[in-house]
């Protein structure tokens, strides 16, 4: 089937404006008559809630955390990105539009990027008005950063805890809801199921993580804004609770799921320890501003300290490979520059998956206390995890899973092919393409929630009768059940083998045969792999407990069979994708000196993907990808 | 009235009184220690105090006013506290505060016991009469305050007594002086450990100041 | 390196807790604090007995989900380190290790390490924000805000609402964690319109939810993750006497 992404037509200038026109309106007086049921609240969720409950709709939100303010979003750090071109540098709507086109490998939707792009300045004015303490020069001008390989400083932060900071803004919006009783809250509750009724979303079933209980709520619009799935890594930047489940369920009641193969592996990570290690942390992509990428050109300097190693005898890979941006390459090619570095044998640390990134040459010129005051905190973080100091030594990195492009297939009006089922942020696909620029999440999680979401939900509700169907109906009854008897099935494997062992052993055949490079006996054998321990977790897991508890155990079981299933999903899209793309490199697919080729005349489209059942084929419907605006060009950083 | 009920008015008006009877004991220190200026000072301190009349009784009015004050705040205060963290921990560490902060209401209390004592003994002289008899020889046709005071200090239990309740105003000086500076929004965060340094100092000062008088008798300096 | 855990277990709200006692074994000194729980959750669970329950999830000190006493300090008592940042190398072989959960009434225990970390939302919700709409708000540069006053207000923003604050403090006081909004808000012109207001209703919400007095122990300071000063606590004061004249 040919998807359609029901993008406004005519010129990309005026589309959101005339798009905003054409959408029909809810009125006021009605407005508190539809429920809106907002599941994560996240930067896109709590802003999403926080808006739609000031506009007068009724929202009930969900957050498995204790508190709205604890989703991942939080653990952002960067910056954010906006047009606003306050240090006359030649930004403009366009150019951001361009570069996150031209940065995701031309493979999102024009119209879709050009809104972000356009709404991306009032997020700043909006965050602002929050009290979110943006940096300001002395005379309380906002601050800007150049950032991820921009060459434009558009980049707004509040030290390296930008995320933390936009979500506190979004998540004090929200208290302001509460408080005057326009959303409830739910914390301590996970979505385990998408209840659809005639093809319709019609509501979700929770489980209350405190008391175990199974509850039902209906809702005439469900919006998913739960985050992404590169846990499916096991190993990831991602907090430990982040899973695909609430998406995942609406795949399995009928959602598509667009491009679960792009996912994004960050370049600058904290190398990983050990096999007792349960996540890797980031590090703020801003440290390639000032530090630069090394290995020892031969092989058997590897286990020298850093600082025997001589000068001539480095190879500064980013530098020798893209002379223009240098340390500054987009993250995808930054990562795989690294990995083809430790596949050379040439990698450093502890098991030699590592590359230097070193600080010497930025000291030298602008001096410690300089680099003190911009990386300060990322230096604290790194001798906590690793014990060694980055100003005398330099910090060893290596890419690690961040973020999910690929998500739910959503239209123009971030609804998903199941009516009334909305997805925002980085749960749906919509605008980053095959690879995210720096600083460009929190701008689209706040831009769906907090400019987008109102807008289009009203054009939907416009159109439905509120309060039809309630918790009454059968299908509530029945998705209860369901979840029921999955849950008593889970408890009553009593197996060998512990969750989060499986849960290593899923990680493992994805980062090495879907990670960074794939090829087509890589994907094979992870489509061979997975069933097997697909199997083998429900025939073997133990998970201990009752269901009527406080059950983490249980907890991570859910969320690891519904990975069990999307995984094989993800690998069959990257087995299918014959190009190489942004995050999404087949071996077969590459340039003679190993950059990534396009294939533009056969996969300029999302693949969407339509599950049927485990052990079934997933059938894959395409949306074709038109680009108007931005000449399809190779995406060159040399 | 929020200056009553809230938690921030209670704690302004416990650093307020505070303050106030820290005055208090400045000036009462200042007049004690005329005692060093030979047997005559203080009893012609004393003469002049008495002839002030209904001043003195506005003044007692005041001070009565800001102890009931400091005190039912301070009781009220720390049964809430007490109730707001019912459960101890297994194991605890301190690792800033102090044996003063954390015995306030102790403190609170024996100063309390020890005004009243205080009062009995040298305002009412109904407690060590045979000491405080000397109040009523008149030298050089003033009250004898001097003896009064020498022979009560001459009692080692008095001493001792009066010399402890000064360390209990010592611990409760300790924390309460850098305590009102906090409570009264005095603290820019570079300055919080001056002031807590000057807040001890202090406490020493008064510590010394009061504590010498009956040590000076009981061992009989003096 | 092998270790003797003291780890309260409660198995709900309504049960009496104890401290069991646990030997860890094997543990590297690159692991974190919590991934040594997890290795002794994998044993518990091979053992046929129920793994510790514990609030965690960011894993890099941010999300402020991690609340664990250890040897009696809030968050191990490692300068500016969350839980879930305590590495294993600040231990030594053969310690002894009490793990307890946040205690404060404010606090009930849910089970085993789990609290329940309401009152801070509500507290939040009283007044932690400033009441502007979606849209219809000034440009960011409109509003000027000097460097040192946006370094103050994010100084006290960077709070992660964890709760140690209050479960080192002697009277289970939720002073910092409130000052810190305050003071932030306080400082930015977009918050001052309301400041009086959102003093009053904050504090008041402090109290009602059963959080003690602050009585300026300044061990919320010491326990703080983030370094959080008392000096805001100081400047809720001036707020708070500000909103009285």
């Amino acid at each position: 089937m040919i998807l359609d992404g029901k993008a406004p037509t005519g010129p990309i200038e005026k589309s959101w404006d005339k798009h905003r026109f054409d959408m029909k309106l809810v009125n006021p007086a009605n407005k508190r008559k539809f429920k809106i049921l907002m599941v994560g609240t996240g930067l896109a969720g709590g802003a999403g809630a926080a808006s739609l409950g000031e506009l007068g709709y009724n929202v009930e939100a969900f957050c498995y955390q204790d508190s709205a303010r604890r989703a991942h979003s939080i653990a952002a750090q960067g910056g954010i990105n906006a047009a606003k071109n306050y240090p006359n540098d030649g930004d403009s709507i366009y150019r951001l539009f361009y570069d996150t086109i031209k940065g995701g490998d031309f493979r999102a939707r024009e119209a879709d990027v050009w809104r972000l792009a356009q709404v991306s300045n009032n997020i700043i004015d909006q965050c602002v008005a929050q009290g979110v303490p943006f940096a300001r020069d002395y005379a309380g001008y906002l601050d800007n950063r150049s950032f991820g390989g921009a060459q434009v400083s558009r980049t707004f932060y509040a030290r390296g805890q930008t995320g933390q900071q936009l979500l506190l803004g979004a998540y004090s919006a929200l208290s302001r809801q509460v408080k005057a009783g326009t959303v409830k809250l739910h914390p301590r509750t996970e979505m385990v199921d998408l209840v659809v009724v005639d093809g319709v979303a019609r509501g979700i079933t929770v489980r209350n993580l405190i008391t175990g209980k199974l509850e039902s709520h209906w809702g005439d619009a469900v919006v998913l804004a739960t985050g992404g799935y590169v846990n499916v890594f096991y190993l990831s930047t991602n907090a430990m609770g982040c899973s695909v489940t609430a998406a995942w369920k609406a795949a399995k009641k009928g959602a598509y799921f667009a491009n679960p193969c792009y996912t994004q592996i960050h370049p600058t990570c904290i190398p990983q320890h050990g096999d007792k290690q349960s996540k890797l942390t980031l590090m703020s992509e801003s440290l390639r501003n000032d530090g630069r990428c090394w290995v020892p050109k031969k092989k058997e300097d590897c286990d020298k300290a850093p600082g025997d190693i001589p000068e001539e005898d480095r190879d500064y890979y980013l530098e020798r490979k893209y002379p223009s941006f240098g340390n500054l390459a987009p993250r995808d090619i930054a990562s795989r520059a690294a990995k083809e570095q430790c596949d050379d044998e040439r990698g450093v640390g502890p098991g030699k998956r590592g590359v230097y990134l070193d600080y010497q040459t930025a000291i030298d010129r602008v001096g410690e206390s300089t680099i003190a005051e911009r990386y300060g905190n990322l230096f604290e973080m790194y001798e906590k995890i690793t014990d060694e100091n980055a100003y005398q030594r330099p910090m060893r990195i290596y890419p690690a899973p961040h973020y999910s492009m690929g998500g739910l297939w959503v239209d123009y009006n971030c609804m998903s092919n199941v009516p009334g089922l909305f997805v925002l942020g980085e749960a749906n696909f919509s605008v980053h393409g095959a690879n995210r620029l720096g600083a460009s999440a929190l701008m689209q999680g706040l831009a769906d929630g907090y400019f987008v979401i109102p807008y289009t939900i009203a054009n939907y509700l416009a159109g439905i009768t509120p309060g039809t169907i309630k918790e009454d109906h059968p299908a509530f009854k029945e998705s209860v059940d369901q979840v029921e008897e999955d849950i008593n099935k889970l408890l009553n494997i009593n197996g060998k083998k512990t969750v989060s062992e499986l849960h290593r052993e899923l990680g493992k055949v994805m980062w090495e045969d879907a990670g960074m490079a794939r090829s087509d006996a890589s994907l094979k054998n992870a489509l061979q792999r997975i069933p097997e321990i697909r199997d083998e977790f429900w025939n073997n897991v133990n998970v201990t407990g009752e269901a009527g508890e406080i059950n983490q155990q249980l907890e991570n079981a859910g969320r690891l069979a519904d990975f069990l299933e999307f995984a094989e999903v993800f690998a069959k899209d990257a087995l299918h994708r014959e190009e190489s793309c942004g995050g999404h490199f087949r071996t077969e697919h590459q340039t003679d000196d190993g950059e990534a080729m396009r294939d533009d005349e056969n996969f300029a489209y999302v693949g969407a993907w339509e599950f049927k059942g485990v052990d079934k084929e997933p059938e894959l419907h395409k949306e074709p990808l038109k680009f108007e605006n931005v000449k399809l060009a190779v995406r060159s950083y040399k | 009235m929020h200056l009553t009920t809230s938690t921030v008015g209670r704690k302004v008006l416990m650093a307020v009184t505070g303050l106030l009877l820290v005055g208090f004991i400045i000036v009462h220190l200042l007049g004690n220690l005329s005692i060093f200026a030979g047997t005559e000072a203080i009893n012609i301190y004393a003469e002049k105090l008495h002839s002030l009349g209904p001043v003195v009784w506005i003044f007692r009015a005041v001070m009565l006013a800001l102890f009931a004050v400091h005190i039912t705040f301070g009781i009220q205060l720390s049964m809430e506290n007490s109730t707001a963290s019912p459960e101890a921990y297994a194991i605890k560490k301190r690792q800033i505060t102090t044996f003063s902060a954390e015995s306030m209401i102790y403190t609170g209390v024996i100063l309390l016991v020890f005004v009243v004592y205080h009062l009995l003994h040298f305002t009412m002289h109904v407690v060590h009469t045979d000491a405080t008899d000397a109040i009523n020889t008149l030298v050089n046709g003033r009250p004898d305050v001097y003896s009064m005071v020498k022979l009560s200090f001459e009692k080692a239990f008095v001493s001792l007594v009066y010399i402890a309740a000064m360390f209990a105003l010592f611990f409760h000086l300790g924390h309460g002086l850098s305590s009102f500076v906090q409570t009264l929004g005095f603290n820019n965060g570079p300055s919080q450990s001056k002031v807590i340094a000057v807040g001890k100092l202090v406490a020493v000062v008064f510590l010394i100041g009061y504590a010498m008088i009956p040590f000076v008798f009981l061992v009989g300096i003096k | 390196m092998n270790l003797t855990l003291h780890v309260w277990r409660q198995k709900g709200p309504q049960d009496k807790g104890k401290l069991e006692t646990y030997q860890v074994k094997g543990v590297s000194e690159d692991q974190s604090f919590l991934e040594m729980l997890d290795d002794l959750n994998e044993d518990l669970i091979k053992g046929g007995k129920d793994p510790v329950a514990f609030d965690h999830d960011c894993r890099e000190g941010i999300c402020g989900m991690c609340s664990q006493v250890i040897n009696g300090k809030a968050h191990g008592g490692q300068e500016r380190t969350t839980v879930c940042q305590l590495h294993m190398r600040s231990f030594n072989d053969g310690d002894e290790i009490f793990i307890e959960p946040w205690r404060a009434r404010a606090f009930p225990i849910q089970k085993d390490l789990i609290v329940d970390r309401n009152a801070l939302e509500v507290v939040m919700q009283s007044g932690g924000y400033t009441s502007c709409h979606t849209g219809g708000v000034a440009d960011g540069n409109a509003i000027l805000i000097p460097k040192p006053d946006a370094d103050y207000a994010m100084d006290a923003a960077e709070c992660i609402g964890c709760g140690a604050c209050v479960a080192s403090c002697p009277n289970s006081s939720a002073m910092l964690y409130t000052s810190a909004k305050v003071a932030q808000l306080a400082v930015l012109p977009q918050g001052k319109g309301e400041a009086k207001a959102r003093v009053k209703n904050m504090t008041e919400a402090m109290l009602d939810e059963g959080f003690g007095n602050c009585t300026n122990h300044y061990e919320c300071q010491e326990a703080c993750p983030k370094g959080i000063n008392v000096k805001f606590i100081a400047k809720l004061n001036r707020e708070y006497m500000k909103s009285m004249v």
